[in-house]
């Protein structure tokens, strides 16, 4: 079974060499000159103004915890996705969709709550 | 050793049709905006420019290559490989068609076929959003931090919908193999797009999220933000950028294929030889390809808030109840025999 893995790993391995070696290509071939300013980012032709190492909006941890909440809850549906056809046919199909809407519908109370609460307000 | 053989071939061929086929993108997308916008676009290098890729990709390695100052200059040069590599990686479960015999030996079409193919297509696309990130954030400008950012917090909020969409179609085949997916709907009337309508229309509109396209290119949009988390890159690490960005879409565009319209079944000839099959499955993703094109000509570009509701509010929230509905579906009828 681990041998059908053993072409994603002879993948990788073409994908990171053509990465590199283009990344190595353009190094080695590429001209350098140096200019005033030329090192400067670039913020619209105007001198750069103090440091772009930011303080950010909390709005953007706040969409990395919650997508963290609903990508675990995914996690959790993937077995029961593959395996749902089978449980049916083995007639304990019910039981098991009961099981996984009463984890759906906690997690949808959880969705409410944040929503309820403006946490999905962009503009605020 | 032949094993290992046919599979190193197999790599190879299939990672150059990916390679060619982003790079006709890039032409595609010239050709196509400038016949939308009636005017000739790049018709120099080749018949009808067909060449214009490679001599942009020759160009791009001769450039200059740009380190803004303080910049941090390893996150700053290897992000694009960390970008380009992740989406060029999913297409190893992709099959791209039946089987061959070749001197008596059957070789499925694709470079894999492992029984967990969509966790690993998610897991690897799912690593993309570093690059991004890293690139915007290593660059040392306010534009490109700001478009790494948003494309982040754009990327993780849609692949929720991509993840739920896609097991909306693993419940209907019961299996997480691609081949798995293909082999149950190998007639017409089999397709998914039939059952899951409304996962096939999330899943299409997810796929331009996912990849920062338009109506939704929010981490590179001119008018705010000049270019984005690339606005600092030059020579082959920009083009690297945009050689996954294209690649994205081609996976994408085939996983669209694959789960909702058979993949590389044909219609109406199920004993079809095997290049038939490859030449199907092209032309269905050739759709959703131009379907990229058509709809960054034709719908303005959203507002970032605009975006975060639909895929909070709207997507989430369908998505769920799609999956949920599908799921009762299966248990409650499929036990039924």
């Amino acid at each position: 079974m681990l041998e059908r893995y053993a072409p994603v790993l002879i993948y990788a391995a073409v994908v990171a060499a053509f990465a590199l070696a283009s990344l190595l290509l353009s190094d080695l071939l590429g001209k350098r000159r140096r200019a005033i300013g030329k090192g400067g980012p670039y913020e619209s032709g105007m001198d750069p103004r103090g440091n772009a190492r930011l303080r950010l909006s909390i709005h953007f941890y706040l969409v990395a915890v919650l997508f963290i909440l609903f990508d675990v809850e995914a996690i959790f549906l993937f077995p029961w996705a593959a395996a749902s056809k089978w449980l049916a046919e083995k007639g304990a199909g019910g039981i098991v969709f009961a099981e996984v809407a009463v984890f759906v519908t906690v997690l949808g109370a959880g969705l409410a709550y944040v929503w309820r609460k403006g946490g999905l307000e962009w503009d605020r | 050793m032949e094993a290992l053989l046919i599979a190193v071939a197999k790599v190879v061929v299939i990672f150059a049709g990916m390679v060619t086929i982003a790079g006709l993108m890039s032409l595609a997308e010239r050709k196509v905006s400038a016949w939308m916008q009636y005017r000739h676009g790049p018709n120099r290098v080749g018949p009808f420019g067909i060449l214009q890729p490679l001599a942009d990709g020759l160009k791009f390695i001769f450039k200059e290559e740009l380190v803004p100052e303080g910049a941090n200059r390893l996150m700053f040069r290897l992000a694009p490989a960390l970008a380009a590599m992740p989406a060029m990686l999913t297409m190893a479960v992709i099959p791209v068609g039946g089987t061959v015999v070749i001197a008596g030996r059957e070789i499925p079409l694709s470079m894999t076929d492992i029984d967990i193919g969509v966790l690993f297509l998610l897991s690897m696309s799912g690593l993309s959003v570093y690059g991004v990130i890293l690139g915007g954030w290593a660059s040392n400008s306010k534009y490109s931090l700001l478009g790494g950012l948003r494309a982040s917090a754009q990327m993780i909020s849609y692949e929720l919908t991509l993840i739920l969409t896609i097991l909306a179609v693993v419940l209907l085949s019961g299996s997480l193999d691609l081949r798995a997916i293909v082999a149950a709907q190998q007639h017409v009337g089999q397709w998914n797009i039939w059952y899951q309508p409304l996962a096939f229309v999330l899943f299409t509109i997810t796929m331009f999220a996912e990849t920062n396209r338009h109506p939704f290119d929010f981490a590179e949009c001119e008018p705010e933000l000049v270019g984005g988390f690339h606005t600092e890159y030059s020579s082959m690490r920009f083009a690297l950028y945009f050689l996954g960005e294209y690649c994205a879409m081609t996976v994408l565009s085939c996983l669209a294929a694959t789960l909702f319209l058979g993949g590389p079944s044909v219609p109406f000839w199920p004993a079809a030889p095997w290049y038939v099959g490859v030449l199907s499955l092209l032309a269905k993703a050739g759709f959703f390809l131009y379907l990229f094109l058509w709809v960054r000509w034709t719908l303005p570009r959203l507002r970032f808030d605009q975006l975060m509701r639909l895929g909070w509010k709207v997507f989430l929230p369908l998505a769920l109840l799609n999956l949920l509905a599908t799921g009762a579906v299966v248990a409650f009828t499929h036990g039924a025999q």
